[in-house]
């Protein structure tokens, strides 16, 4: 690598072609393709054991793949890892800090790494340290801090040394809520800089939240890959429903609403109207109730959300009760079920899926 | 540039660290110190009267005394400061592993064996404090050697070499452990073999299996060298023999490990 090459070319991205890994008979990543535009957030969403990590292993050159090759800022993994390398940060999972160092040494051991002089190394970090708000606790042993903390000297750490392209392996897994959105908050801060991010993450509100593009990936291949909002016309529309105090109202609302797609559920006396989720669509609801006098207990409008994505493209189970349990899960880590892929789970081939 | 290029400044920059880690966390500094020099004690002036007398100690005419057996003894005792350095090597290396933040390095355009260099360079420095301690409680526990300078450096060369060589082995050792424990445990095999050679006692007193493999085992020469070296004893061969040795181990260290780190990928 040459420095000057480095800085007059213009930004670039990853893209990959046909990734694949396996560890013995266990096929983790089954060939994936990936292109992520410079200075945008991609996030690759997928339950445990997907091959998230794997993928990010790969594109930071902690092992190579079996088959396939990737443009990594526009540098050859094959080829030239030592220029990918120079040209990446990566924040894992499991914080990478030194614990028996302090914030600050953490920080100058990576300057040191990075062979930037004394003086400079020393202006970075206290920089980073300041932004992060890790400052006060700069001499801090980084064995004291809370996960939060960890996770931001890590990524303070990781931008040591102003890396073109992040990569973010899952960075609020087991964080607080707060601290999960000061990380969000960091994330946009980078992006806006320049910085291409490749998030991976197992909460749909996360890539919801940050990314300008989203691929589902499930059992070692992509089966869904858009923005947010194209992903959320992927699967079948909203709803509106409505809950009724007894079985008679039940069955005069569905007789008035007339409709072939109502889904009705005589055990929680409710109904599911499709709906696009606008005001009209409501107002002709309440308009049809009201006019004929029936009695509607409580009334839910229900967007689909990534949830429902993700549910439906990995083949989960899907009740109309498990968004709601989902949002709740991802505030909360603890509660968070372990998502296994399903066997034989419906999957929509990923060329249709793609736009 | 490559990355190779900046290999020395990487180890440096590695050798800072563990050295950190040595000075915040000097427990397993000092318990691998206080080893070897516990053991000089135990063999003076518990078993040292006994044993003088016991074995035929070369240079000693008749029978020995317990000032013969500490000048017997001595050298040995500085074989086993280095093997028990070397424990912690494994031991640092394999916590170092268990940690996210040898994958950062791996992530990083940095020379690929600074991380392995730093903990075996710092192995070594320790390595040398505890032979120097050893070196001056020996001195006042009555080991007189007739070392000259020459003589003196040559000797810390071998010790050095020693160090190094072992310090590889035991990194690999750490490398190829799943956990702390078992890296703890894995070099200690190394802290025996002084033992069954002639650190403390003469081969010829022992059991035909077990002179055929004290008399053929690395420490022997190397100890018999030093020995040599440090009490105008006859060499000989074993010279030569540990150089030998000392390249061969290192050499087999080196590549064990390096190869072993290229490997291991936490995930």
């Amino acid at each position: 690598m040459t420095a000057t090459t480095v800085e007059t070319a213009p930004p670039q991205g990853i893209t990959a072609q046909g990734l694949r890994k396996a560890y013995g008979e266990k096929v983790v990543l089954d060939g994936i393709d990936l292109d992520v535009a410079p200075g945008t957030i991609f996030a690759l969403l997928g339950p445990n054991g997907a091959g998230k990590t794997t993928t990010v292993q790969i594109l930071s050159t902690l092992i190579t793949a079996d088959e396939g090759r990737a443009l990594v800022a526009g540098r050859s993994l094959e080829h030239d890892a030592d220029a990918v390398r120079s040209a990446i940060g990566v924040t894992g999972q499991f914080a990478a800090v030194d614990d028996l160092l302090t914030a600050e040494e953490n920080m100058l051991l990576i300057a040191d790494l990075l062979h930037l002089d004394r003086a400079e190394g020393r202006r970075r970090a206290a920089e980073l340290l300041a932004r992060f708000d890790l400052a006060d606790v700069a001499k801090k042993s980084a064995s004291a801090f809370s996960g939060g903390m960890r996770r931001k000297l890590d990524l303070a750490m990781t931008l040591v040394g102003d890396p073109d392209v992040i990569f973010l392996d899952e960075p609020t897994t087991g964080l607080d809520p707060r601290s999960r959105r000061t990380m969000w908050e960091l994330i946009r801060d980078l992006v806006a800089g320049g910085t291409t991010i490749f998030l991976t993450t197992q909460y749909l509100e996360e890539a919801d939240q940050l990314a300008d593009r989203i691929a589902v990936l499930d059992g070692g291949r992509i089966v869904a890959e858009g923005t947010a909002d194209e992903l959320k016309r992927l699967i079948p529309g909203g709803h509106i429903r409505v809950c009724f105090n007894d079985i008679g109202q039940l069955e005069a609302a569905v007789d008035r609403l007339a409709l072939s797609t109502v889904v009705r559920d005589d055990e929680t006396l409710s109904l599911q109207v499709p709906s696009d989720g606008s005001i009209a669509a409501l107002r002709s609801v309440l308009d049809v109730l009201e006019g004929a006098g029936i009695h509607a207990e409580t009334l839910t409008v229900h967007t689909p959300d990534l949830d429902d994505v993700f549910l439906t493209l990995t083949g989960r189970d899907h009740t109309a009760h498990a968004p709601d349990a989902y949002s709740a899960a991802a505030l909360n880590p603890a509660l968070n079920p372990p998502l296994k892929p399903a066997e034989n789970a419906a999957r929509p081939p990923a060329k249709e899926a793609r736009r | 540039m490559s990355a190779d290029s900046y290999a020395v400044r990487d180890s440096m920059t590695m050798l800072r660290r563990n050295l950190k880690h040595a000075r915040r966390y000097p427990s397993m500094t000092i318990s691998v110190i206080a080893m070897p020099l516990l053991m000089l004690l135990l063999f003076v002036y518990v078993f040292g009267g006994a044993l003088g007398g016991g074995i035929d100690i070369p240079g000693a005419t008749g029978g020995g005394d317990r000032g013969d057996y500490t000048n017997y003894v001595t050298p040995g005792i500085l074989l086993m400061a280095v093997t028990s350095a070397a424990i912690s090597t494994a031991v640092s290396v394999c916590s170092d592993m268990t940690e996210g933040i040898i994958n950062r390095f791996r992530t990083m355009a940095i020379s690929r064996s600074s991380v392995l260099v730093g903990h075996v360079v710092g192995n070594v420095i320790r390595t040398l404090i505890s032979l120097s301690l050893v070196i001056v409680v020996a001195l006042a526990v009555g080991f007189r050697p007739d070392a000259g300078a020459v003589e003196w450096l040559a000797a810390l060369g071998i010790l050095v070499a020693l160090a190094f060589a072992l310090a590889w082995i035991s990194a690999a050792m750490g490398l190829g452990s799943q956990s702390v424990e078992t890296a703890s445990n894995a070099p200690m095999p190394l802290t025996f073999l002084p033992f069954l050679g002639s650190a403390v006692v003469t081969p010829d007193t022992m059991p035909d299996g077990l002179r055929w493999f004290a008399e053929y085992q690395p420490f022997t020469p190397i100890n018999e060298t030093l020995r040599g070296l440090l009490l105008g004893t006859e060499i000989g061969n074993d010279a030569w023999i540990s150089l030998a040795w000392l390249l061969g181990l290192s050499a087999v260290g080196y590549f064990w490990a390096k190869a072993s780190f290229a490997r291991t990928v936490k995930r």
